[in-house]
């Protein structure tokens, strides 16, 4: 009768006269979940049977034996092949018996493969190369394809899928809008009273605006704001598109011929461009009215203030920002929807295309403000 | 079967309603301890709805389930661990993780719930893969593998602590003949020599024929059971037309 709730046991018994074996008597109910300590037992007995030594398994009073019970019986027999000693199993119960027949070849018990082996240096070093040249080869093609794409959508607005584009840009752009304001008012807030200490050791307090206007216009507005594009939306369309990579969407997108930067990132790429100077310009009012609220605390006006805020800035400054802010735009959703597009297989690979998507969307907006700032230099912008 | 009479698992007055729609009605049936049950039905009538009820994963409208003596449906989160360890399930789309091997998915119970070390974990492991016929590929990612293979591994990762019953969705969909045919041998194996109680919803007549102790037969319309026994029985003597259709695969 089958007997699940006995505690299993393991003894040794060492050889008499009339038998030249040693007996190793296992019993009771042998299951994974109470397996654990005769496991433990069974494994240290058997390596201290002598070598050439044979072993007798008395299994005449296992009472119940699942698969993890079986594995004990195999690895037992496997322990005692390796010290060459001859092993012989009596009194398993028939039922119990067939389990074990099934396992007569014992190719699975080998190691795993090496795979995880300690590599070289110059093999490491190597694969990197290969692979970051894989990666700008993917992207050069990407940009290629995307290019082509946009210039399709220019010339075919109608076919253009345009309820995806005000959906991504109700995401991209509204909902994003409190958290651009948040943050903008307290970088206003702080820009303005980090400098007014400084600038009141020169009686430059008035200046305070100026250097707000500037430093927001021309920077840290855009950059501000493309950064948490790239925190959310950025990593949103990672998300999104490696999903859909995942669960063979994509796959099934071109085999219905058609094309998955036509149809899935055009539509972001635009609305992100789109609404990347309008979270600017949200950006600058509310990292003004940070700043304003400095500049008033200081015991100024308002109508200072806006006096200061004209004479800083012209025309120029706010367009050279708002460009700025929609070349990040393009930016990030382009590297998001490639990441996504990039997303090899199984669950982890999501999250990492999301990760790098963002670390990428951050780099490139950085890479592309230094190489603005030179350029407006330049240019006398 | 020794002392066959005892029902492992109740169902009773259980019904399912999701959002508006009445999925079951009222279904009452037992499974004996040591059975090959088996769920059959249209696609869509309800199966694996009935089999995630069975297991606690969803809170029913109305009805009771007892496995073992314990109702699952009542049971506090804690409790119902419990009874969680008793059983094994395989889902229909297999639900490997995808980010651990098949081994690594096979050993994770046992490293969670059993104290045994890493080379035993390893071994109980291997062999789980190789009663599915996946030794080979133990160091694969389920996304690696066909879909066959995937639920394959999901019967071993099932089996992982032996339980001592099994819910398997559809694990035969999407097999080839030759693997489906071992595939029921292995659950007829299971149930002989260890005396696991198998729950399996499945539409392949011939596993059904091969492995099926007793099958309940669920219907869209009725919302409930149209016909219960065995299904050589059912294939040619039962009352309705439809249910004697389904058994010799025969158009309305
Ligand atoms: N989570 C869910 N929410 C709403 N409806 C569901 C859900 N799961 C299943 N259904 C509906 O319940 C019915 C039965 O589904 P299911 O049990 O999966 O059928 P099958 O018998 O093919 O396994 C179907 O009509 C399905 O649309
Ligand atoms: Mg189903």
């Amino acid at each position: 009768m089958v007997n699940k709730s006995k505690l299993p046991t393991a003894a040794l018994v060492p050889p008499t006269q009339s038998s030249g074996s040693f007996r190793f008597v296992l019993e009771g109910a042998l299951q994974a979940a109470t397996l654990h300590q005769v496991w433990k037992e069974s494994m240290h007995q058997v390596a201290a049977v002598p070598s050439g030594q044979g072993l007798i398994l008395d299994a005449s009073k296992v009472s119940y034996c699942d698969a993890a019970g079986i594995a004990l019986i195999v690895a037992v027999e496997e322990a005692l092949k390796k010290q060459g000693s001859p092993f012989e199993l009596i009194g398993l119960d028939a039922r119990y018996h067939r389990l074990l027949e099934q396992f007569t070849d014992r190719t699975f018990a080998q190691e795993s493969s090496s795979k995880a082996d300690c590599r070289h240096l110059a093999e490491v070093l190597g694969e990197g190369v290969v692979n970051l040249s894989k990666d700008a080869f993917a992207l050069v093609s990407f940009v290629g394809e995307l290019i082509i794409a946009v210039l399709w959508a220019i010339f075919h607005p109608r076919q253009l899928r345009w309820r995806d584009v005000f959906l991504t840009c109700e995401n991209v752009g509204a909902n994003a809008l409190p958290i651009v304001a948040l943050i903008s008012f307290l970088i206003g807030l702080i820009i303005a009273f980090q400098a007014a200490i400084p600038l009141r050791q020169f009686g430059a307090q008035n200046f305070v605006a100026d250097l707000v206007a500037v430093s927001l216009v021309r920077e840290l507005g855009p950059l501000m704001t493309a950064i948490i594009l790239a925190g959310r939306s950025g990593a949103a369309f990672a998300a999104e598109i490696g999903t859909m990579k995942v669960n063979e969407e994509i796959n099934a997108l071109t085999t219905m011929g058609l094309q998955p930067v036509r149809f899935l990132v055009v539509a972001r790429v635009v609305s992100a461009v789109v609404m990347m100077p309008v979270l600017t310009i949200f950006s600058l009012l509310f990292g003004l009215i940070g700043g304003g609220i400095v500049y008033l605390s200081l015991g100024f006006s308002l109508v200072l203030y806006c006096h200061q805020l004209v004479g800083a800035l012209d025309l120029a400054d706010l367009a050279g920002g708002l460009f700025k802010g929609a070349v990040f735009g393009l930016l990030v959703a382009a590297v998001g929807c490639f990441r996504g597009l990039q997303t090899e297989i199984g669950a982890s690979a999501v999250g990492l295309s999301t990760t790098r998507a963002v670390v990428s969307g951050i780099t490139l907006i950085v890479i592309a403000d230094g190489i603005f700032s030179v350029s407006f230099y330049l240019l006398g912008i | 079967m020794t002392n066959a009479a005892k029902s492992l698992i109740e169902v009773s007055g259980l019904s399912v309603v999701y959002g508006d729609y009445t999925v079951l009605k009222e279904v009452s049936f037992e499974v004996t301890a040591g059975e090959v049950f088996v769920i059959l039905g249209g696609s869509g009538c309800g199966k694996s709805t009935l089999l995630k009820h069975m297991i606690g994963l969803y809170q029913p409208a109305s009805g009771r389930v007892v496995i073992d003596g314990d109702d699952i449906v009542a049971r506090e989160a804690r409790d119902r661990e419990a009874i969680l360890r008793k059983i094994g399930v395989m889902y229909q789309s297999g639900a490997l993780f995808g980010s651990m091997t098949l081994l690594e998915n096979v050993s994770l119970p046992l490293e969670e719930f059993t104290q045994l070390d890493a080379a035993a974990i390893q071994l109980i492991a291997r062999m789980k893969l190789k009663l599915v016929g996946l030794e080979k590929f133990a160091d694969y990612m389920p996304a690696e593998i066909s879909g066959g293979m995937q639920k394959r591994a999901a019967i071993a990762r099932a089996m992982a602590l032996d339980p001592s019953i099994l819910f398997l969705d559809e694990p035969s969909a999407g097999l080839d003949p030759v693997t489906s045919a071992e595939l029921d041998a292995l659950i007829k194996n299971l149930a002989q020599n260890l005396g696991i109680t198998f729950v399996v919803v499945t539409h392949e007549l011939p596993s059904i024929f091969a492995i099926a102790d007793r099958v309940i037969m669920l219907d869209k319309s009725t919302k409930g059971i149209v016909a219960t026994g065995d299904p050589r029985v059912l294939k040619d003597q039962h009352e309705a037309p439809a249910v004697r259709r389904f058994f010799n695969r025969e158009a309305a």
